[in-house]
């Protein structure tokens, strides 16, 4: 199964990289935005979607400092 | 005593770390795949990028083969140093409490910071008296300590000297047991006039003395 992992900064935990972006946004005439916070995706194929919980924890976020958001899909899209 | 360097694909201040151990002692190299801490009495978890940081600072150097024999040495007591990367690996492991977060700048901090000590009765600092400032070198981008509960703070920034927006000015922290210590300075490049300070010294110093207490000779 292809799964999109989400993973950002907890609420509460200071994003400087979101600030920063969202500082940036006036400046080139886009006005309007606010709570600007930066995470990454992951995308994978895995074997077992059950277990895609466990690795969240383990390895692709720090539950300490991070949420994470798992999106799977139905397809594995072809890739190059 | 012998200390022990852990050297990671990626460490690159494990060669200061194996001077400085060896002005107080003797020291070696361990490699991130073996199982086997070769007997040494105090482990440091040196600086630098280990396996390229990619993920996060930390997160993959923590399944190395031999961050399992660390992590059982600190479970029987045994002195566990980790510095700057070192601490962030610590951290994600779990035997040290808290995570490290990119600095408020978002820059890159490499400069001589003074630090105080909070607490002089540690492994690692008991060669330091009671609030003694201390100069030793920062140089990461990922140094912001947060932790959501309280810690065992060791060192703090001085007033003023915070490089990197951590919490409540921590520079170093212990485990609740005191035998883990992890900080973002580097005492390791401070142990010679040449580079300005050898407070860093007082680090090596304090594990020395805290060996040869617990193993007479």
């Amino acid at each position: 199964m292809r799964a999109r992992v989400l993973v950002r900064p907890k609420q509460g935990i200071l994003d400087p990289q979101g600030q920063a972006v969202e500082r940036a946004l006036p400046a080139l005439g886009f006005q309007g935005v606010s709570n600007v916070h930066i995470g990454r995706v992951i995308e994978l194929d895995v074997d077992d979607p059950e277990r895609l919980p466990e690795i969240c924890e383990q390895l692709l976020a720090n539950p300490l400092i991070e949420e994470y958001e798992i999106e799977e899909e139905e397809e594995a899209p072809a890739r190059p | 005593m012998r200390f022990g360097v852990v050297r990671f694909p990626g460490s690159c201040d494990e060669v200061d770390a194996l001077d400085a151990a060896r002005r107080v002692g003797e020291a070696e190299l361990l490699w991130h795949a073996d199982r086997d801490l070769h007997g040494v009495d105090a482990v440091i978890v040196p600086g630098g990028f280990s396996y390229g940081d990619y993920l996060r600072a930390g997160a993959i150097a923590r399944f190395a083969p031999v961050m399992e024999e660390v992590a059982e040495f600190a479970q029987a007591g045994g002195l566990v140093l980790g510095i700057c990367n070192g601490f962030q690996v610590l951290c994600e492991a779990g035997l040290l409490p808290g995570a490290l977060l990119p600095n408020t700048s978002l820059r890159f901090v490499f400069r001589q910071v003074a630090l105080e000590v909070a607490d002089a009765q540690t492994p690692f600092t008991r060669a330091c008296a009671p609030g003694q400032r201390l100069s030793i070198p920062v140089k990461h981008t990922t140094g912001r300590f947060y932790s959501p509960d309280p810690v065992h703070v060791v060192l703090r920034y001085a007033a003023g000297e915070n490089p990197n927006g951590s919490q409540d000015d921590i520079a170093g922290i212990c485990n609740e047991a005191g035998n883990v210590f992890g900080l973002m300075p580097h005492p390791e490049h401070a142990v010679d006039q040449l580079t300005g300070s050898t407070d860093g010294l007082k680090i090596f110093e304090s594990i020395r003395a805290h060996v040869a207490d617990r193993v007479p000779v």
